[in-house]
């Protein structure tokens, strides 16, 4: 092993720099598709519990299609074939913007609902049938009823489940590297091709991404602890 | 729309350049996918049990592991054994067997807590009665806990299976021809069709991944039928 490690290039200067660069461009394209995938995914678990086939069968479709297919196929279909897609507005005012980024949020937000979806549903299924009956007994019509009745109770318990997906998607976020998002493991890359320095790189990105996971699974971890316990039935 | 790319160019998505060449495309991601989930089995057992096993230091070891590795996204894995493999080995590994070794590494860590799950879930009179009729705590675990527990467990591998057959596609990202890779070879060819493209590899992925999704729930509804189950 004849490695000469220089710890100080990556961490300091210019390449110090594009790594906080990195970390805040991974943070912002996570949060704003966690934002975007929580309103997805609750639209899509909704249409599956509704009485309306079609919306039913759309619902199912898309979970099925999204969650089966990789991320980065998605990615590159976004990125490629959002012409063949996207109404052509939509594309003119995408293009506009960093469309990298755009594309980047779209397919994390959709392969992500699909697996919000899935997490929405069985929360909801978890709350006993008499809870919806009842509710709509009192005269609340169906939407009233999920809006004040059930949606508050199984988010409640659905809410570790729910924040996995969301440090999931932090860690997909990564892929977005392939289409020239610049966030951290572009970042990552882009030293190591600078400066062959590649082990120094990718320890530091590591621990970063590391170090993000594990406070959330702390968090979890006691949210667990001390709030699920009392919800138990 | 101009699929006659994709029908021209299907054979390439197939198997790549093979027979002339080397495997590519589908044939080699199915490839990746089914040596993966083969070492990460065998992997992921050895962790499940040292995390449950009852030396502490093993323990400790097994969920450090565990931890690490599910903290990570899997592209950095991919990058870690492909920059690393230089480093340590003194000469880069090819990149097959460097995203064949990342693939299994990240698969064992979610293999070994399926196995934890599994064998905890075992009523715990199993352990207690093979115990006292005087096998050790291993063949305990060998002939009595795994032969129950990896067949609950069937269903919790075949997902996995599934993730990791999509999680193949991230070869692309150090060159290995697999199907991602070979599409967007193709795409950079021909430059016309890259909906149709990616349109078609997507639903590649999931005729695999969906067929093995509904087998692994049909497979559940049969097992939960006459299975061991309690605390």
């Amino acid at each position: 092993m004849n490695y000469d490690f220089n710890w100080g290039l990556v961490l300091s200067g210019e390449y110090g720099q594009w790594i906080v660069q990195g970390v805040i461009t991974t943070l912002q394209i996570s949060a704003i598709s966690i934002v975007f995938s929580m309103l997805l995914g609750t639209i899509i678990a909704v249409f599956r519990l509704s009485q309306i086939k079609p919306l039913e069968w759309f619902s199912i479709a898309f979970t099925e299609f999204f969650r089966n297919t990789p991320l980065l196929v998605q990615i590159f279909f976004w990125y490629f074939g959002s012409d063949a897609v996207l109404p052509k507005a939509v594309n003119q005012w995408l293009y506009k913007q960093n469309f990298e980024f755009a594309a980047g949020v779209i397919a994390l937000t959709v392969y992500t609902s699909a697996f919000i979806a899935e997490e929405i549903r069985s929360g909801i299924f978890s709350i006993p049938k008499t809870q919806l009956e009842s509710s709509r007994a009192t005269g609340l019509s169906f939407i009233q009823a999920m809006r004040y009745v059930i949606l508050p109770q199984a988010f409640r318990i659905i809410i570790p489940p729910l924040i996995s997906q969301f440090l999931n998607l932090i860690k997909n976020s990564s892929l977005c590297m392939t289409i020239g998002v610049m966030e951290l493991t572009y970042m990552a890359r882009q030293i190591e091709s600078y400066t062959f320095h590649g082990f120094e790189a990718f320890t530091v990105a590591t621990l970063i991404y590391l170090f993000i996971s594990l406070i959330v699974s702390f968090a979890v971890n006691q949210y667990n602890k001390y709030f699920l316990k009392q919800y138990s039935w | 729309m101009r699929w006659d790319v994709v029908v021209n160019n299907f054979d390439y998505l197939l198997w790549g350049p093979f027979p002339q060449g080397p495997l590519g495309g589908l044939a080699l991601s199915i490839v990746l996918a089914i040596g993966g989930i083969f070492g990460a089995f065998w992997l992921g057992l050895v962790v499940g049990l040292l995390r449950i096993s009852r030396n502490r230091l093993a323990r400790w070891a097994a969920m450090v592991y565990i931890e690490i590795i599910r903290g990570i996204p899997i592209l950095m894995m991919i990058f870690w054994f492909y920059f690393l493999a230089p480093v340590v080995l003194g000469r880069s590994l090819p990149e097959f067997w460097s995203a064949l070794v990342a693939f299994i590494i990240f698969t064992s860590a979610y293999i070994a807590e399926i196995v934890r799950a599994g064998v905890t879930a075992l009523p715990k009179g199993q352990t207690e009665a093979a115990r006292g009729s005087g096998l050790t705590h291993l063949q305990a675990m060998r002939y009595v806990i795994l032969p129950q527990a990896l067949r609950n467990m069937i269903p919790s591998f075949v997902n996995q299976f599934v993730s990791l057959t999509k999680d193949t596609s991230l070869a692309y990202i150090i060159g290995v021809l697999e199907l991602t890779r070979a599409a967007t070879q193709i795409n950079n060819r021909t430059l016309i069709a890259p909906t149709e493209i990616f349109a078609t590899i997507a639903v590649m992925y999931f005729v695999i991944c969906y067929a093995l999704t509904s087998a692994s729930r049909r497979l559940e509804k049969q097992l939960s039928r006459y299975q061991a189950r309690g605390r």
